[in-house]
C-alpha cells in the first residue's frame, strides 16, 4: 500500500460543508438528504417533487458557484470506457433503489442517525467497490 | 409561507451539497478510484470527507429529531425499516461494484452534470434507467 494524491484538508473542509448541507434538510425540512432517494422520487414520486427537484438544480449549481466564486477549477477526470460507464450507470441505478440508499444516504445520513441498517449497507458496498476497483483498475 | 420557504431550503441545500462535493473532489470520478484502490496507489481522502460530513450531521440530527416538527414541514421523514434483509445486502453490493467501475455514486454524478461532461451524462441517463429497472427487481 502506497498513499498518493492525499488532501485531507479540502477532503474534511468539503465534508463538513455537505454535513452542513444535510442538517439544512434534515432541520428543515425533515427530510435525509441521499442523493439516490431524492433523484428516484424527483422522477418516480408526487410526494414533494418540486422539492426534491430544486434539491437537484441547486446540486448542480453548486459546483458552477463554486468554480465561479473561487476562480478555481475542479479537477475531473473519467477514464472508463462508454460501454463501462452504461453498466456502471445501471448497477449504481438499480443497487441504490433495492438497497434503499447510496453514500449519501446510507453512508452520511444514516450513519449519522447510528442506523446498524446504514452501518451494514455502507461496509457492504464499500467492498464490493474495493474489490471492483482491484479487480478492473 | 412555509411551503415556500421548504421549496428555497431544498435549493440552498442542494447548492451547499455540490459546494462541498466541489471543495473535497469527491465529485471527481479519478479521485474517488483513488480512494477505492487500497491496494494500488492509495488516496485515503474521502474517509476525511465523510468523517467531516457525520461529525457535523451527526450531533445535530440526533438533537434535532426529537423536537416536535422540523421548521418548515409538519414531520420528520425518518426510515422507520430496522431489518438487515435480502434487498439490502445484494443491492449495497450491486451498487458498490457499479461504484468501483467508473467512480460515480449518485451524487456526484448528478452534481458533475455542472462540468457539461458527456460520459457524466451517459452516466446520469443510464443510473436513471437503473431506478426504473429496480421497480421490476424489487420484490420480484
Amino acid at each position: 500500500m502506497n498513499i498518493a494524491n492525499f488532501t485531507p484538508q479540502s477532503a474534511f473542509l468539503g465534508g463538513i460543508i455537505i454535513g452542513l448541507a444535510v442538517i439544512l434538510f434534515f432541520v428543515a425540512n425533515g427530510r435525509l438528504a441521499g442523493v439516490s432517494g431524492i433523484v428516484n422520487n424527483a422522477l418516480l414520486s408526487k410526494q414533494n417533487r418540486s422539492d426534491n427537484f430544486l434539491f437537484i438544480v441547486g446540486l448542480v449549481l453548486g459546483p458552477i458557484f463554486y468554480a465561479f466564486f473561487t476562480k478555481n477549477s475542479i479537477p475531473f477526470l473519467i477514464t472508463s470506457s462508454l460501454p463501462i460507464i452504461i453498466i456502471a450507470g445501471l448497477l449504481v441505478g438499480i443497487g441504490t433503489r433495492i438497497g434503499s440508499g447510496c453514500t449519501s444516504g446510507h453512508g452520511i445520513c444514516g450513519i449519522s442517525l447510528f442506523s446498524l441498517r446504514s452501518i451494514i449497507a455502507t461496509f457492504i458496498f464499500m467492498i464490493t467497490a474495493i474489490i471492483t476497483v482491484s479487480l478492473i483498475g | 409561507m412555509k411551503i415556500a420557504m421548504s421549496k428555497i431550503n431544498s435549493f440552498i441545500s442542494g447548492i451547499i451539497f455540490g459546494v462541498g462535493l466541489s471543495i473535497s473532489n469527491m465529485i471527481n470520478p479519478e479521485k474517488v478510484l483513488g480512494f477505492l484502490d487500497i491496494f494500488g496507489e492509495w488516496d485515503p481522502s474521502l474517509i476525511f470527507v465523510m468523517l467531516g460530513a457525520i461529525i457535523v450531521s451527526a450531533p445535530t440530527i440526533s438533537l434535532f429529531k426529537y423536537r416536535n416538527k422540523p421548521l418548515f414541514t409538519d414531520n420528520f421523514a425518518i426510515p422507520t425499516l430496522r431489518s438487515i434483509d435480502r434487498n439490502l445486502i445484494i443491492g449495497s453490493a450491486t451498487f458498490g461494484v457499479g461504484w468501483g467501475m467508473v467512480g460515480f455514486c449518485p451524487g456526484p454524478a448528478i452534481a458533475s452534470l455542472a462540468l457539461a461532461n458527456g460520459y457524466a451524462v451517459f452516466f446520469v441517463i443510464s443510473m436513471l434507467g437503473g431506478f426504473f429497472l429496480s421497480r421490476l427487481v424489487k420484490n420480484s
